[in-house]
């Protein structure tokens, strides 16, 4: 065991609180302060996610009428231009500014001082500014829709040089307000960010080491630093190509004919290849940005819900570390087809793969932590199952995909939206559903209704499997993605074509089934069964507050103090099956911890 | 720096559950790293700032092979320039050394100056751009003038967050009494870390514009 310099003070067991200064903690005054512009991280977790899930809502409204069009098309009259366009913001939309908003920005915000044991983030009014700088952000995004030519529809890459060229719809206003909007979301970001990555090192409460901290904090802290070296590469080609757009610099544009008119237009020698680097070099370690908070969340579910202390807790934090690692050196497997060296292929393949390993672990873990545990099947317990199942499914397609000579005739096709729609869209989605209902009694003081959140469950994970496992078949068939129309094709059989009939409707139903979802949160908050303190009977922090809700400040007059992990759950010797982190071992003398 | 020596490797090895390794715990005051929040937020900043800076350094070697680039002449005033943002670097050093002897007078006038010296860098830097310009090195000519634009620009938008808060620093040393003095004088270390930092980014940009 590593020496440190504590043994001469670690004899006694129960530990006064630090004497440390009073965090000068900021007091609203009115109702502006108070939910508006307010510096209280909670607040900031609900606008952060209240701001995300209604742009959300675009997003999935989008695909239902892209669903429509390659179904039944002209029952809604769309042209090419506008299908390119919903395709283009559904992607940027899910990926950027739902998904990784609301985990960051909503989870982060709410459980990082939390389960932490601080008061709030170490810079609240950076973090006030950083959610009024990613709403700024979001508004741009929409002030697109507005604008002569609509918003782009250069796909969610966005690779040039067909981004900006006159064939593309939106290659306008629409990139530029698209390209702006990235790069406020940035540097909002990044002040968020610093919020969240200095509270988890600097402002932990006494006795809590990196060690006990809840894998949650331990996803969502690793993400954000991801974030932190990936987010600059996505500013840096947004600033590179809007320079290409508006003052004819050639970085990334080639010498070119204007599509439609035949005249070459005034660029010569950019590298479209190297925008697509750098997007990729964002790209990849983004779907890790999303795929982390879920990996921490789904654990503290599953452990919470079965009863039973995390399986390899150092693990499982060495895999998301090393994930995080990973993921930065494998982003050109999106670029197999662009016409790279064999021999990058062969690099990019193998550190791919490489990923499964610290991946396989953690999912090997989750399966050994519900192994014998005393699993309840509660709604955040169903869908931290159905994340397992669907993480499990997706990452394997990413085996298939991962491989160049496997890649190459499934690249461009509906395997591909298939594999990545599970793996980032369904499966962190089902964590953020599962989340919702597991932290809900902790924010309003009520459980969500178990009946609907079941309802909601199973017509959720089935009507995901509806839609994503037949688009594998398609893909095999090598139907193409983003093909606005393809009746004509004669590979187009009549077997395909009843697919995407049946994957359309699958979606709408789905999609519809989330209604239920938000008729219950919003009934609830007013009607729902009350919850008692701490009522999933959890060892974290955030459980442990003197008031649920938790009130401004957080935890009372003295700050909690750690003894333990987040997961000392069914303990030998121990009066009840949990024992909460900040109880000292003397009140839980017969325990026996070393067994769990 | 990680608190008691202990490095990341122990850190992460650490069996939380185990009872000897527990009491141990016990006794954690929570910190990671023995820096003030403030100190550590701007290592965040300039990290961000770093790798923001390298990417355009990777894409300005990856650009600079192909056969159109041609570089751009450096003019003096640029030397110039670089001179006079040396020269407000080092005024700081002598400003940063006043501030931990407490010697709030000396602080103030080398603040002062440093600021100056700033404006006069990018005004300076304006002045190149007019020559420039004048002399027929547009930004869509070339992609070297195109990174030449680009990174004075970007030097220069950091060197004006750097005056806000410079601007943020002088109130503070102006208003500064015993209560708020180590106060003051932490706010004038991490504006001059900042300074160093640009210094040190602007001479990498030249070296790379002159030399490449």
């Amino acid at each position: 065991m590593a020496t440190n310099g504590y043994e001469d003070v670690a004899k006694g067991d129960a530990i006064p609180a630090l004497e440390v200064q009073p965090q000068e903690l900021y007091h609203a005054k009115s109702f502006w302060t108070r939910y508006i512009f307010c510096q209280d991280a909670k607040v900031i977790a609900i606008q952060y996610a209240l701001t995300a899930t209604t742009i959300g809502l675009v997003g999935l409204v989008s695909s239902w009428l892209i669903r429509m069009q390659i179904a039944f098309p002209g029952v809604i009259p769309m042209d090419a231009s506008a299908y390119y366009q919903l395709v283009t913001m559904h992607g940027m939309i899910m990926v950027i500014y739902l998904l990784t908003a609301l985990f960051l920005g909503g989870f982060g915000n709410y459980l990082i001082p939390l389960m932490v044991g601080a008061r709030d983030m170490v810079f609240p009014y950076l973090n006030m500014v950083s959610y009024w700088v990613f709403l700024l952000a979001v508004l741009i995004l929409v002030a697109s829709y507005f604008v002569p030519g609509g918003p782009t529809g250069a796909g969610w890459t966005l690779y040039p040089p067909q981004a900006i060229t006159s064939g593309t719809p939106g290659s306008g206003l629409g990139i530029i307000l698209m390209i702006v909007s990235l790069a406020v979301f940035v540097v909002g970001f990044t002040m968020g960010g610093l919020n969240y990555v200095i509270t988890t090192l600097q402002a932990r409460t006494r006795g809590m080491t990196l060690m006990r901290l809840p894998l949650t904090v331990w996803g969502i802290f690793t993400a954000t630093v991801l974030a932190l070296f990936a987010f600059p590469a996505l500013l840096v080609a947004g600033i590179m190509m809007l320079l290409d757009n508006i003052l004819g610099t050639s970085f990334f544009m080639p010498a070119i004919l204007e599509a439609g008119l035949g005249e070459q237009m005034a660029y010569n020698g950019g590298s479209p290849i190297l925008f697509q680097h750098l997007f990729w070099f964002f790209g990849h370690p983004e779907v890790y940005i999303v795929a982390l908070p879920a990996f921490g969340i789904v654990s503290d579910l599953i452990s919470v819900h079965a009863r039973k202390n995390i399986f390899g807790y150092r693990m499982m934090v060495w895999a998301i570390v090393i994930i995080g690692f990973l993921s930065f050196i494998v982003w050109a497997h999106h670029m197999y087809v662009a016409g790279m060296n064999p021999w990058f292929g062969f690099f990019f393949a193998t550190t791919t793969l490489i990923i499964a390993i610290p991946t396989a672990l953690k999912v090997y873990n989750w399966v050994l932590t519900l192994w014998r545990g005393n699993i309840q099947l509660t709604v955040p317990m169903l869908f931290a199952i159905g994340f397992l199942i669907t993480f499990v499914n997706g990452g394997i397609t990413g085996l298939f995909l991962g491989n160049v000579i496997v890649d190459v005739p499934l690249s461009d096709t509906y395997f591909v939206v298939a594999h990545f729609h599970m793996v980032m869209g369904i499966a962190p989605v089902l964590v953020v559903f599962g989340s919702i209902y597991h932290w809900y009694p902790l924010i309003t003081g009520r459980f969500l209704n178990n009946r609907l959140g079941k309802i909601h469950f199973w017509i959720t994970f089935l009507g995901s499997y509806s839609i994503y496992f037949p688009m594998h078949y398609l893909g095999f068939m090598g139907v193409p993605r983003r093909y606005f129309e393809i009746y004509d094709s004669e590979f187009y059989t009549a077997s395909t074509s009843d697919l995407n009939q049946f994957i359309t409707i699958a979606a709408l139903v789905t999609g519809f089934a989330q209604l239920v979802f938000l008729y219950n949160i919003i009934v609830s908050i007013k009607h729902g069964k009350k919850a008692e303190k701490n009522p999933w009977k959890a060892c974290s922090l955030e459980w442990q507050t003197t008031e649920m809700p938790p009130e401004h400040g957080n935890f009372g007059k003295e700050l909690p103090v750690v003894y333990r992990w987040a997961y000392d759950f069914s303990v030998p010797g121990a009066d009840e099956d949990y024992i909460p982190q900040n109880t000292s071992p003397n009140e839980v003398a017969n325990a026996q911890v070393e067994k769990t | 720096m990680i608190k008691k020596e202990e490095s990341i490797v122990q850190l992460l090895t650490q069996k939380p559950w185990d009872p000897n390794q527990a009491k141990l715990d016990n006794m954690h005051d929570g910190k990671t790293i023995n820096l003030s929040i403030g100190k550590l937020g701007q290592r965040y900043i300039i990290i961000v700032s770093t790798i923001l800076f390298c990417l355009f350094i990777v894409t300005y070697s990856d650009r600079m092979i192909y056969s159109d680039w041609q570089n751009m002449p450096e003019p003096m005033l640029l030397w110039f320039n670089s001179l006079v943002l040396l020269v407000s670097s080092i005024v700081f050093i002598s400003v940063q050394i006043a501030s931990n002897k407490k010697q709030f007078n000396k602080v103030k006038k080398g603040l002062l100056i440093v600021g100056g010296l700033s404006f006069v860098f990018l005004f300076g830097q304006l002045l190149v751009w007019q020559k420039m310009i004048n002399l027929g090195y547009f930004m869509s000519s070339n992609p070297a003038n195109a990174y030449f634009y680009l990174f004075t620009t970007l030097h220069g938008l950091h060197l004006i967050g750097g005056l806000i808060y410079w601007v943020i620093t002088i109130k503070k040393v102006w208003i500064s009494e015993e209560i708020v003095i180590r106060n003051a004088q932490h706010t004038v270390e991490l504006c001059g870390i900042y300074w160093h930092f640009l210094l040190f980014v602007w001479l990498v940009l030249l070296g790379l514009m002159s030399f490449s």
